[in-house]
């Protein structure tokens, strides 16, 4: 009887404690996680002010650290390997987990912490060729001696900071999923960098503009979707002369025999992952010159938009060295300041959107994709295996087929949708091209003048930016930069032919003609990223760009603004006004047939009367115009323009729609081809008027403060890992919008907001909506979310040498070598 | 009272060096010393280990503003209020020492049965 009482309390225990030690599918190891001496309760943090200093290995000399009151910290260190040595240390002292998970990311290894839910995501990042863009990259970027010192320095200091690290002091991400850091490489800083590419340059509508094409023929095509806007104002003003002799454009080829037989295939589908490009990932950047600026030095603002996330994106830094002292947000995972300022200069940049991004038909020889078609000849392929980890299953065995134009991405063998036809599309993608885009960021950051901006940004290639630029001598710049393949009009716009080398990207645009301006008679620059140039720039970069609402009321605010200082600047960069309302309301008012309104529609209306086209917080109107706008682009195209999976198409843009409505009233896309009698454009106005009053009336009820915009819009900051509400900043109550210069949407948003001042000592401001620290149980994990939404900005504090006098300081971090 | 004493002070040094589960350890061992009785044994261990976790939970929690018990209460029990961290972590720590107690005591009366007749008296 006790022998049997021993044994089965003893194997009751035993068991108690192997269900605690370890993680049950998505639920953590509860034991290690709820323990105080190794759990979540180590990661909990109080305010930091006492100094801590760290004897290790790998710096050559003393560094300085200052953190200040939220978090910065100012780097002072006696040479280059020490500054980036200590960047890479306390960058990852503060947010180590989120810079490995996005690299993993990057690199497909999703898969291999959260298991088989990721695989599809993995498998795609690299079947787009994301491993072979980053190999290629790290290989630049270590051929050059200055990055390949600042990237090594800034690896070391990494693995620095991971090797003195005990697991009870991981991040919390890692022990709620129950992995642990791995040592950090200098391929991750370049996966890091083909993670933007892969966020702002994976723009694709090439097969849905193939499909309309096949659906609707040219010119329907050509009318709907046309090469430019008709309300643009392009970020080079109309009228700016090109002070350069273009290169030959290559000649259009006459469509191939393959090109015809594309239109005939109808590809339904490319693998899930391809999405359009979101239009309200977007940024804002402007800089006005002397004679519009109060100091009579230029200032500059930027706010980068990008889907909003906690950890924060980005990691504000002062680095310090005898030769320089430059301040500015960084991407964790990169050596260096993306975005800021130096004594002399300030710099900061905007998506450009260019098409660098193309998908060729590739017809294989057979079934082995040893060989394709090109040129009348059968080449060889290269094989990529691909081998996927995932958590709690064995490896995935992925392969892979490059041609000379990249991976084909999509074949017809994974997916037979027609198994007759062996052909699949590659992707010629910038990200694949050998680039080393961090010398651009190194010279930007030790720039003293115009020309050294210029001579930087030759050496940036991807994700393509609107780089602005302000500096002491009294300049100002802006250029859509990075490496521009040289194409003949419109190519891209459809699926290319992959075998004829008359469809290849033939070269080039020389880094010296792409766009540029400098002291524009204006005396502004700016960009939003809507079209780069008007028509008469001699290449083709793209046949779309964002819509230009943001951009045109930037320029209009501009163009208006005399005596500017940074707070002026900062009051711009929380515009709310609705340049899209403004241009479309005057069109839809008068269409709304009154007699058809219910008594609550009838109120709506009158709040749409009274709105002053102000997306504030409080503003019922924006909400309502919002969703009457979805109502109305679903009403006009869903009938034609929609036909599901089945044959993927997209809509016209709204530009072109509301162009339409005011020229053309009687045009037959407004008719409803899905109901028997024809529709006229005022039904299709007052219809979509009172869905949209149905729509908000089921979300918030009846007509009232519940439909204020702030409420609608519910702007979050979510944690990177999906459903971790509790590591997210839920409901942020806000104005903005996705076409307003404050582009601040449910999901997306200025991610870092600057305003800097020049002059002989430059006065900067900046916030962004989270904190520098990337641990949720930090006091500075989103402490700058509610400066963020109030529209305000944070003085940057930017020191000359190390102090501890400045009241705003709060403690000093020094490394010491071993 | 003794014994969730010695508990406490011994799973407390232990898991500065060892993982989590070296309180089932010590508790198991001490019971196995010490146990007079089934359910005291469980309760005091159970007391012992929960004291540590307890104590130790309350401390961070009030040195750091609680802003992660709150969170992780949000994550892991759906509740805004920290309470249900601070009650689920000594919890979780009580139910394993206590098991592993009573093992050690079991496992004594197994290999001395003797004892248990002090242990009835006690």
């Amino acid at each position: 009887m006790n022998n049997l009482k021993a044994i089965g309390s003893s194997v009751l225990a035993l068991t108690i404690v192997l269900a605690l030690n370890r993680p049950w599918g998505a639920i953590p190891a509860f034991g290690p996680l709820l323990s105080p001496f190794t759990g979540f309760w180590q990661n909990a943090e109080s305010v930091a002010t006492t100094d801590l200093e760290f004897t290790i290995k790998g710096t050559r000399q003393p560094v300085t650290v200052l953190f200040d009151d939220i978090g910065v910290p100012h780097v002072f260190a006696q040479n280059d390997y020490d500054a980036y040595f200590a960047q890479g240390f306390v960058t990852a002292r503060d947010r180590l987990w989120q810079m490995e998970f996005q690299t993993h990311a990057a690199a497909g290894r999703i898969s291999e912490i959260v298991g088989e839910r990721a695989l599809e995501l993995d498998r795609f990042n690299r079947r787009m060729g994301m491993g072979f863009g980053a190999e290629k990259a790290v290989k630049a970027m270590l051929a050059d001696p200055k990055t390949k010192e600042i990237v090594e320095a800034y690896t070391a200091g990494i693995n620095a900071w991971i090797e003195q690290l005990s697991p009870g002091k991981y991040p919390i991400e890692y022990k709620l999923l129950g992995y642990a850091p791995e040592p950090w490489t200098p391929i991750k800083c370049a996966y890091l960098l083909k993670q933007m590419t892969s966020t702002l340059a994976m723009g694709a509508d090439d097969l849905r503009m193939t499909n309309l094409l096949k659906k609707y023929g040219a010119g329907v095509v050509a009318d709907l979707f046309p090469d430019y806007p008709t309300r643009e104002d392009p970020i080079i003003p109309s009228g700016t002369k090109w002070d350069f002799t273009p290169l030959p454009v290559p000649a259009t080829p006459k469509d191939s025999v393959m090109q015809q037989r594309l239109l005939g295939m109808a590809a339904p589908a490319f693998n899930a992952g391809l999405i359009r490009h979101d239009p309200s990932v977007g940024s804002n950047n402007w800089a006005v010159g002397a004679e519009k600026s109060a100091t009579g030095y230029p200032i500059l603002a930027n706010d980068p938009h990008l889907t909003l996330s906690l950890p924060s994106i980005w990691y504000q830094i002062q680095i310090v060295t005898p030769t320089l002292n430059v301040y500015g947000a960084s991407l964790p995972g990169a050596p260096g300041v993306i975005i800021g300022f130096n004594k002399n200069v300030a710099w900061g940049v905007t998506n450009v959107g260019a098409d660098v991004l193309d998908f060729y038909t590739i017809q294989f020889k057979d079934d082995q994709h040893s060989a394709y078609l090109h040129d009348r000849q059968w080449k060889q392929t290269t094989r990529r295996i691909e081998r996927i980890k995932v958590k709690g299953k064995p490896d995935v065995v992925d392969t892979v087929y490059y041609t000379h134009h990249g991976p084909v991405v999509y074949m017809g063998a994974q997916k037979p949708f027609r198994p007759n036809i062996p052909v699949g599309h590659a992707a010629r993608w910038i990200a694949h091209e050998a680039a080393n885009d961090l010398l651009c960021f190194y010279q930007l950051n030790r720039a003293t003048n115009y020309d050294d901006y210029v001579k930087a940004l030759a050496h940036y290639a991807a994700p393509a930016q609107n780089f602005v630029f302000a500096d002491n001598s009294r300049n100002i710049a802006i250029s859509p930069n990075g490496r521009f393949p040289l194409k003949w009009k419109d190519q891209g716009k459809f699926l290319l032919d992959g075998t004829s080398p008359a469809y290849d990207w033939q070269g080039w645009i020389p880094a010296e003609q792409n766009p540029r301006v400098k002291n524009p008679p204006r005396g502004f620059v700016s960009s939003a990223n809507q079209f780069s140039t008007d028509p008469t720039y001699p290449y083709y970069l793209n046949w779309q760009f964002a819509p230009a609402e943001r951009g045109r009321r930037i320029n209009q605010r501009l163009a208006a603004m005399k005596g500017a200082t940074a707070d002026s600047l900062r009051g711009l960069q929380n515009d709310n006004l609705n340049l899209r309302a403004v241009d479309a309301l005057p069109v839809w008012m008068p269409l709304v047939d009154v007699k058809r309104l219910s008594g609550l529609q009838t109120k709506a209306l009158g709040v749409m009367n009274a709105w002053n086209r102000y997306n504030d917080a409080d503003a019922v109107g924006a909400s309502i115009f919002t969703v009457w706008y979805e109502q109305l682009m679903e009403a006009v195209w869903k009938d034609e323009f929609d036909a599901g999976d089945t044959l993927p198409m997209r809509y016209p843009g709204f530009d072109r729609t509301l162009t339409l409505m005011q020229r053309d009233p009687q045009s037959r896309w407004f008719d409803n081809t899905k109901t028997p009698q024809r529709e006229t454009i005022a039904d299709i106005v007052t219809q979509s008027f009172q869905a949209a009053c149905d729509s908000l009336q089921r979300k918030h009820g009846e007509l009232g403060t519940g439909w204020a915009w702030s409420k609608h819009k519910n702007t979050s900051v979510r944690h990177l890992l999906p459903g971790m509400d509790a590591f997210s900043a839920i409901g942020v109550q806000n104005g903005g919008g996705a076409t307003v210069v404050n582009a601040t949407s449910e999901k997306h948003g200025p991610s870092w907001r600057m305003v800097v001042a020049l002059g002989p000592s430059p006065k900067a401001y900046g916030v962004y909506p989270g904190g520098q620290s990337g641990n949720p149980g930090s006091p500075l994990y989103q402490n700058m979310i509610q400066t963020w939404a109030d529209g305000k900005l944070n003085e940057l504090l930017y020191f000359q040498q190390v102090t501890g006098k400045h009241p705003r300081l709060a403690y000093k971090l020094v490394l010491q070598q071993r | 009272m003794r014994l969730i004493l010695i508990i406490a002070v011994l799973s407390f040094v232990a898991q500065l060096l060892l993982p989590w589960w070296s309180m089932a350890l010590v508790a198991a061992g001490c019971c196995y010393w010490q146990g007079k009785h089934a359910w005291q044994s469980f309760g005091q261990a159970f007391a012992g280990a929960a004291l540590v976790w307890a104590a130790y939970a309350l401390l961070i929690h009030v040195q750091t503003g609680g802003i992660m018990t709150n969170r992780m209460s949000q994550l892991i029990i759906k509740s805004t209020s920290p309470a249900g961290m601070l009650l689920l972590t000594p919890l979780v720590a009580g139910l394993v020492a206590g098991l592993a107690g009573l093992a050690g005591y079991y496992i004594r009366q197994a290999m001395a049965p003797s004892q248990q007749i002090v242990g009835k008296r006690a």
